[in-house]
């Protein structure tokens, strides 16, 4: 059994190890060193597209924050379109049986297309900026919003809208009041995975339809020969990823503060 | 004027794939005077629920009427109380919020409804649990936040669907006293559900017999004993003996001379 500082180091040790690994498999020269830069190069590289401090990065010296930021203006007004329409869509379908009949065939049949498949009508439609990124963006943390909803809306207690039919509510206050905070729970699960999937498609976009961006870095760099910078616009799209999502849980945690997870020995995790 | 006139109802359920129809309630007639304490006592299966949720609202009779007030049921309104089997409290809401949930509908300020919450809170002995959340709370303590959930609209008829069935024979007897204490003090009408001779005799004023298949009142006995009521005196043991003949089926006949209602 780890305690909870074993644990903690292990969050830390792991990863460090991994890197340590690559290092030296990296430096003993199975592969050609610029195939496989090692983290040091490639931290390198990655401070130059940070800082501008001496150009190593070449055209894309000291841009990072322009690049980190502009990919992540497009996953949040994609994810904030979706999470708005989702939530709005999905009430309304696992509410009302004429929300479900006029609107789920539809959705259903269109979930399936995978979102990278709207890039040529994307582009036709939008151009080449940011307005083709967000829109799918929008496409890929929409339907996992909306799923999650209706079945979030769909096993609310029905013995609790009851009890606020009981208590005089009209059914626009039952849906605010009682439906929508109880199907808060898998409103959150929805919008974890569409997080991860806003950055997915975010960097998929700026490869093929945006000039700018971590995902536009990467293409860039790849057509350059620059493998270091590859990894490093790699490796940013993981951290900002990983942070979006903790943003997301941790505003689940907040929201959700009543809600007691319980182990299997009974403590409160 | 009867706080609650059922007359002459019926309900048929009808199975969606078989077509079968059950005949759940038939030839209903109950009236209810105000602040009587009206215990529906029945087998399983003999529609005392479907019946009290017809005066709640959520379901309607196939035949004959429901009134309350002097006015036809149609839908679930906050003139009618209910304190339901399970508590089905608000679980991302404080005690305080769940009790007030009828005045944030209202749209009353978190003042106001903080305060009316407090009294009522107070009121069934929950003092020092208004911040607590549901997850935090026994069975029991949830119970009392929908007594007073109920009891803080002020309704003209509180219903309940067995709210103490979940709950262990220490607690439940506690909560029997309660609900007593609670309905001499604030008087009202009260229609409660239950399937337990002993509980029915503790609580009520009247005592509604009912049988199964279809679910029809056997018997509406008053309950002439003193408060509190002594589960082990004679006289609870012979009304006890009376509901057990009824509830057999067998030809109680006549109300024996010991429990005849002085006119």
């Amino acid at each position: 059994m780890f305690r909870s500082n074993g644990r903690r180091a292990l969050r830390i040790l792991v990863p460090l190890g991994l890197l340590a690994a690559w290092e030296a498999f990296s430096r003993a020269g199975f592969l050609p060193r610029n195939l496989l830069p090692p983290p040091s190069a490639v931290l390198y590289a990655w401070a130059d597209w940070i800082f501008g401090f001496n150009h190593s990065a070449g055209s894309d010296s000291g841009t990072w924050l322009m690049d980190a930021s502009a990919s992540g203006m497009r996953v949040f007004t994609g994810f904030t379109l979706a999470a708005v329409t989702g939530i709005m869509a999905g009430i309304a379908i696992g509410w009302s049986r004429v929300a479900e009949a006029s609107m789920e065939p539809t959705l259903q049949m269109l979930r399936p297309i995978p979102p990278v498949s709207w890039i040529p009508l994307a582009v036709i439609w939008f151009g080449i900026a940011n307005k083709p990124a967000i829109f799918l963006v929008f496409l890929g943390a929409f339907f996992p919003i909306l799923m999650n909803t209706i079945h979030g809306v769909r096993t609310v207690d029905a013995n609790l809208v009851r009890a606020g039919a009981m208590m005089g509510g009209r059914e626009h206050q039952l849906l605010r009041f009682i439906v929508f905070p109880a199907a808060l729970p898998s409103i959150f699960a929805g919008l974890r995975i569409g997080i991860g999937s806003a950055w997915m498609l975010t960097v998929t976009a700026e490869m093929i339809a945006v000039k700018n961006g971590l995902g536009y870095v990467l293409w860039d760099s790849y057509n350059f020969f620059r493998y270091d910078l590859v990894l490093a616009a790699m490796a940013s799209i993981g951290l900002l990823g990983y942070a979006s999502d903790l943003a997301v849980k941790a505003l689940m945690t907040a929201t959700l503060h009543w809600q007691q997870s319980t182990t299997v020995q009974g403590r409160q995790g | 004027m009867a706080a609650i006139e059922i007359s002459g109802v019926r309900k048929v359920f009808r199975n969606a794939t078989s077509g079968d129809e059950l005949v759940s309630l038939e030839g209903i007639d109950l009236a209810v005077a105000s602040n009587d304490f009206l215990c529906l006592l029945g087998p399983s299966g003999c529609g005392k629920s479907t019946l009290l949720n017809m005066i709640a609202g959520f379901e309607t009779p196939s035949a004959g009427t429901v009134a309350v007030d002097g006015q036809a049921v149609s839908s679930p309104g906050a003139d009618r109380g209910m304190v339901f089997q399970q508590p089905t409290l608000m679980p991302w809401l404080p005690v305080w919020e769940n009790v007030a949930f009828h005045l944030r509908l209202k749209g009353a300020s978190r003042r106001a409804r903080r305060e009316a919450a407090a009294t009522y809170i107070d009121m069934v002995g929950l003092t020092g649990f208004a911040d607590h959340y549901p997850a935090q709370l026994s069975g029991g303590m949830s119970q009392r936040v929908g007594i007073a959930r109920a009891l803080l609209m002020n309704p003209r008829v509180i219903l309940m669907d067995e709210p103490f069935g979940a709950l262990d024979e220490q607690t439940k007897m506690e909560m029997q006293t309660e609900l007593v204490r609670i309905w001499e003090h604030h008087r009202g009408t009260i229609v409660f559900v239950t399937h337990g001779i002993d509980e029915a005799l503790t609580l009520g004023t009247h005592i509604a017999v009912m049988s199964a298949r279809p679910g029809r009142i056997k018997a509406l006995l008053p309950v002439d004993l003193p408060r509190p009521r002594d589960v082990t005196s004679p006289r609870f043991n012979d009304y006890k003996r009376h509901l057990l003949s009824l509830l057999r089926g067998e030809e109680a006949g006549s109300l024996p001379a010991s429990l005849a209602v002085p006119a």
